[in-house]
């Protein structure tokens, strides 16, 4: 697992209260994590934060899943 | 009922350490103080649940607790308990539909706020958190406890200062004799314990200063050396319930919410009438409610906050409604033990004013060395005493001239 991924998993374990082993890349943050919408805004900025990358909403509405995260998270570093 | 405060969690060890006459009082612990003249607090003390402590993990998910300003946090403690100690668990909708929440605060989620103003000030208004106001709004503390229990009644908050523990008492006692809900969860909280808080309240020369050194002297109703109120935070909440009701299923009933009085001072912003004319006819109010007469009342908890103004006023218009009855009545101020929990006060000295009747006990009045001035009163100085207590009365005066008195006699 990348170290983006990695990072990734942390802050959706420590953000959403859930089990580390729950966190697979297919996991929806609503369907499958117990998030809100409330706790998926949350949950971008504190990507945003650790990443230095800035996320618009209409690219945070894409972001459902980890894998989502993780992928658009690659994406914005590799183009910096 | 539920207590967490400054003497710790839970009602039963709360109630002894008041009674034994341990003050809640210590150097603020939770920020630096440096700048601030007032350097002491009634707070929370951190520990275990056994210890009397708090640790939040304890009751409330983590995921959960960063949606919660520390009141509300505070306030679903409290409720935990009160709501285990009734017993009331309805089982269908009916029963969730004729339960209710009313918990109010002074101030709300005062910490949040100064935090959110903090990013605001850097520049960083995009960074401020999707859960800050649902943190800092006041009903948030019955909107919580309503969603955790499946309450589903009046859903409703008191914000009336340093008056809305009794008003949100009071208030929920109507909405059941109304027929608005058979079971009320009400009560106050409040945590303002940070720089604005505690600056705030200096700014407005409200807060004692001159009793750093020794916080436990420091909050003095009545006593001649008086300085201001100390600053505690907190929580109470009882779980009102109609008479039949409660009697159908053979809840434990503490006490009977007998009367309700209200006033406001149209005077001042912060300060009441030299004469307290506005105290005098929320007590006035609260007997007529109650149907009874002053000499019918044992022990009253005064507002009391150990200001220089305040508690002479609140003694004279206690003295001139009681009368000849005076001599014969017991009242304390416990904020010489806990502080001054703001919205939060008139909860917790209702629950005070309750177990007072229970075990009759009047708790003391720290600190009360040599009154200010003499009064046929008794104050119950330093020490509690055994005394006959059928009916209490309890008193929160808040800012802006907002007066309430609730009065509570034995279960039938």
């Amino acid at each position: 697992m990348s170290e983006t991924a990695e990072k990734v998993k942390k802050i959706v374990v420590e953000h959403l209260g859930v089990e580390e082993a729950k966190v697979t890349p297919e996991a929806s943050f609503i369907d499958d994590l117990g998030a809100d919408s409330l706790d998926t805004v949350e949950l971008v900025m504190a990507f945003e934060e650790a990443f230095g990358v800035e996320i618009p909403d209409d690219a945070a509405e894409k972001i459902q899943t980890v894998k989502d995260a993780i992928e658009f998270i690659e994406k914005q570093q590799a183009a910096a | 009922m539920g207590i967490t405060g400054p003497l710790g969690l839970g009602v039963e060890r709360f109630w002894r350490r008041l009674v034994n006459g341990e003050s809640g009082i210590s150097a603020i612990q939770s920020f630096d103080v440096k700048d601030l003249p007032a350097k002491i607090a009634g707070q929370v003390p951190p520990g275990t649940r056994a210890e009397g402590g708090l640790d939040l993990n304890e009751w409330i998910p983590v995921k959960e607790q960063k949606k919660m300003g520390r009141f509300i946090q505070l306030a679903w403690v409290a409720a935990a308990e009160a709501i285990e100690d009734s017993g009331w668990a309805p089982e269908d909708e009916a029963g969730r539909c004729a339960t209710g929440v009313m918990i109010g605060s002074g101030i709300g989620g005062l910490e949040v706020i100064q935090e959110a103003g903090g990013l605001v000030a850097a520049g960083k208004s995009r960074r401020l958190s999707p859960f800050f106001i649902p943190s800092a709004l006041v009903n948030l503390a019955s909107g919580q406890v309503s969603i955790r229990y499946g309450f589903k009644g009046p859903n409703h908050s008191a914000v009336t200062a340093c008056a809305t523990g009794v008003h949100a008492i009071g208030d929920a006692a109507r909405l059941i004799a109304l027929g608005d809900a058979d079971v009320m969860v009400a009560g106050g909280a409040e945590a303002a314990i940070c720089e604005l808080g505690i600056g705030g309240f200096c700014a407005a020369r409200a807060l004692s200063t001159g009793y750093n050194d020794t916080p436990a002297e420091a909050s003095r109703p009545w006593d001649k050396g008086r300085d201001g109120f100390v600053m505690g935070e907190g929580a109470g909440v009882v779980v009102l319930e109609e008479y039949e009701h409660a009697k159908a299923r053979g809840a434990k009933i503490y006490a009977e919410v007998i009367g309700y009085g209200m006033s406001g001072d149209a005077y001042h912003i912060t300060s009441p009438t030299e004469d307290g004319e506005g105290g005098y006819r929320a007590m006035k109010a609260a007997l007529a409610s109650a149907g009874i007469t002053p000499e019918q009342v044992q022990y009253v908890n005064a507002h009391g906050t150990s200001t220089p103004m305040g508690d002479d006023i609140e003694l004279s218009a206690v003295e001139r409604l009681w009368g000849d009855a005076a001599k014969g009545l017991a009242m304390s101020s416990t904020k010489s033990a806990t502080g001054h929990l703001l919205g939060a006060a008139g909860a917790v000295e209702a629950i005070f004013s309750i177990l007072a009747i229970r075990d009759n006990v009047a708790p003391p009045t720290l600190n009360l060395e040599e009154p200010s001035r003499p009064s046929p009163i008794d104050r119950v100085a330093k020490t509690a005493q055994e005394r006959k207590i059928e009916v209490a009365l309890s008193n929160s005066f808040g800012f802006g001239g907002t007066n309430a008195s609730v009065v509570f006699r034995a279960a039938p």
